[in-house]
């Protein structure tokens, strides 16, 4: 049974999907700390673990909701954030019909039918701010940017809680990149 | 020895009071910081290895031990000693290691040494599903050591409540003297959620009784019960002239091998769980009072069937949920009063083995108990439990 029947309106599932290493699960972190701890919403953040958890797509799943969440985990996403094309191929059927798909632009070539996916040159992007390791928090900006499933000031506010103090300048300002890119093609 | 803050300040406190947004595995860490742990010993075991490795880094910073032992074995060997030298003291484990655990458990209950083991339960029987969910762990907690004995068991079904009830076990522990067990699910601790924790000064803590008369002294009686039928403990290096076997004991705790100790050993370690049931069962009631249909559910299983409780409301159907906090002692008094009322026409039961709180239930009453089981390695959902309540 795909749908969720307990959905109500104010319940967002999201899935962020890639391989080990791209900070995912810092990323599904972020966004479960800013909806829980700054913008007084309820979340609910789980992992895959296991074999496919080592190499291979695995994915950071996220419950925001207005009230309590019962049933934890993600079934049929709302957000899908594919960072790798095995993640995006593995993961695409799952997202509901009409709901968001997030691509990382030069690591994923979206279907026939998802041509008008957003995408984000994530990787790159990091790679100019000049490392490649924030390329989770660009993510996590362009993501915020383009849904609004958090607020800006209570992502901000989870970089800060969440990396270590030498490294939020950094953070904050991937953030920004990817937010900024997701806002001015929204205006667009 | 067991502290309730540490005597110098350190960088990371004992107690991290604050919100925060952490997984069940590192809150049920955190809860033992805060009700004091002492000593862990253990062997890391998925999905229990978050508690082991965050009290690997916490337990020293805070003045605590902690030590990866050879095995389950000489886990529980190591707290059921640490804590007769005065030790709050825990592992934490999965299906494997708890068995493996059952031998020194039953050492426990029979030594009267409290300890707190902490079991998430993963896909079982043998090594099972070692990332999946299981909850078929629930009647091993009660009978998995041979013979008569009584011990206590949570069912988280929070990281808040794996916070809280840690706590909770380590008081429980102290206050009957047995071993406690925090019976968590693969669902419950990987899952990350809002903790609240609350300051040092607001964490409840039981003192273990100790003995009024002083080290050395003649008259005291090391097994000697008061009237709640506890013995107060004296600890190893006290002065106190103890003896602590796993062979039937009388007061002094030297072995009295025949048939009238035993009986009243034995029969005192069962009754000082029974005659306290009251005071230790915990449940949570949900839409209870003009329930016709009553899901007793517990742990991640819990969280479904409450959605599914909701959805059946939304549809006019009359059901509730009663969530057994303690599995073990069960609200059995609580289910009684519920099928004594007359409202209650079935009951469903949930969980993800094949039929252990059913079991629970069914022998209470002849009202049909409609089941909803699954062996392990995926949660039910609450569709699944909604079509059980309204078949």
């Amino acid at each position: 049974m795909r749908t969720r029947t307990e959905s109500l309106p104010g319940l967002t599932q999201i899935r962020i999907a890639g391989y080990g290493g791209q900070g995912i699960i810092l990323t599904g972190m972020l966004l479960g700390k800013a909806a829980s701890l700054f913008d007084g919403k309820h979340a609910v953040f789980t992992q895959s673990y296991g074999p496919e958890a080592r190499g291979g797509a695995s994915s950071a799943d996220v419950v925001i909701s207005d009230g309590p969440i019962d049933y934890p985990l993600v079934i049929e996403p709302d957000i899908l954030v594919a960072l790798f094309q095995e993640a995006y191929m593995r993961f695409r059927p799952q997202l509901k019909p009409g709901g968001t798909l997030i691509l990382e632009n030069d690591l994923v070539h979206p279907s026939a039918g998802d041509e008008n996916a957003s995408r984000i040159p994530a990787t790159r992007m990091a790679t100019e701010l000049g490392k490649r390791i924030v390329t989770n928090v660009v993510v996590f900006g362009y993501t915020v940017g383009k849904t609004g499933v958090v607020s800006r000031d209570a992502a901000e506010k989870a970089i800060e809680a969440t990396v270590k103090p030498k490294t939020i300048e950094l953070n904050l300002r991937a953030f920004n990149a990817g937010f900024e890119l997701a806002t001015q093609e929204v205006a667009v | 020895m067991s502290t309730q803050s540490p005597s110098k300040p350190a960088a990371t406190p004992r107690v991290r009071a604050g919100v925060h947004f952490m997984g069940g595995d590192f809150a049920c860490a955190e809860g033992a910081l805060a009700a004091g742990v002492d000593f862990f010993a253990g062997y890391p075991i998925t999905p229990s290895t978050e508690v082991c490795e965050h009290l690997a880094q916490r337990l020293p910073q805070v003045g605590g031990k902690f030590v990866q032992m050879e095995d389950e074995l000489a886990s529980i060997a190591a707290i059921i000693g640490a804590s007769a030298a005065g030790a709050r003291s825990l592992t934490a484990t999965s299906g494997p290691g708890f068995s493996l655990m059952m031998e020194n458990i039953g050492l426990a209950a029979m030594m009267e040494v409290p300890c707190v083991i902490v079991d998430v339960m993963r896909g079982s029987p043998s090594t099972g599903l070692p990332t999946g969910v299981g909850q078929a762990d629930i009647y091993q907690a009660r009978w998995g050591s041979h013979g008569d004995y009584a011990v206590i068991a949570y069912c988280p079904s929070s990281p808040q409540e794996c916070f809280d009830l840690t706590i909770q076990a380590f008081n429980a522990a102290d206050k009957y003297r047995v071993p406690v067990m925090v019976m968590m699910d693969e669902v419950i601790g990987h899952m990350t959620e809002k903790v609240v924790i609350p300051p040092a000064s607001e964490i409840p803590f039981t003192p273990r009784k100790r003995p009024s008369l002083p080290p050395g002294d003649s008259e005291y009686l090391p097994y000697m019960p008061d009237d709640d039928l506890v013995p107060p403990m004296a600890h190893a290096g006290e002065g106190y002239k103890i003896h602590m076997t796993g062979l039937t004991h009388d007061e002094r705790g030297y072995p009295a091998l025949s048939a009238e100790p035993h009986e009243k050993l034995v029969n005192r370690l069962v009754d000082k769980i029974r005659v306290h049931a009251a005071d230790i069962v915990m449940h949570e009631d949900f839409l209870l009072d003009d329930a016709e249909t009553i899901v007793v559910a517990f742990g991640c299983t819990a969280r479904s069937a409450r959605a599914a409780v909701n959805l059946a409301r939304r549809q006019g159907v009359r059901a509730g949920l009663l969530r057994p906090i303690t599995a073990w002692p069960f609200p059995t008094a609580r289910i009684k009063e519920l099928i004594a009322a007359g409202q209650v026409k079935q009951f469903v039961v949930p969980e993800i083995n094949l039929g252990q709180v059913r079991r629970e239930v069914e022998r209470l009453t002849q009202l049909p108990v409609r089941r909803v089981h699954r062996a392990g390695g995926a949660m039910i959902t609450p569709e699944t439990i909604l079509e059980a309540i309204v078949q």
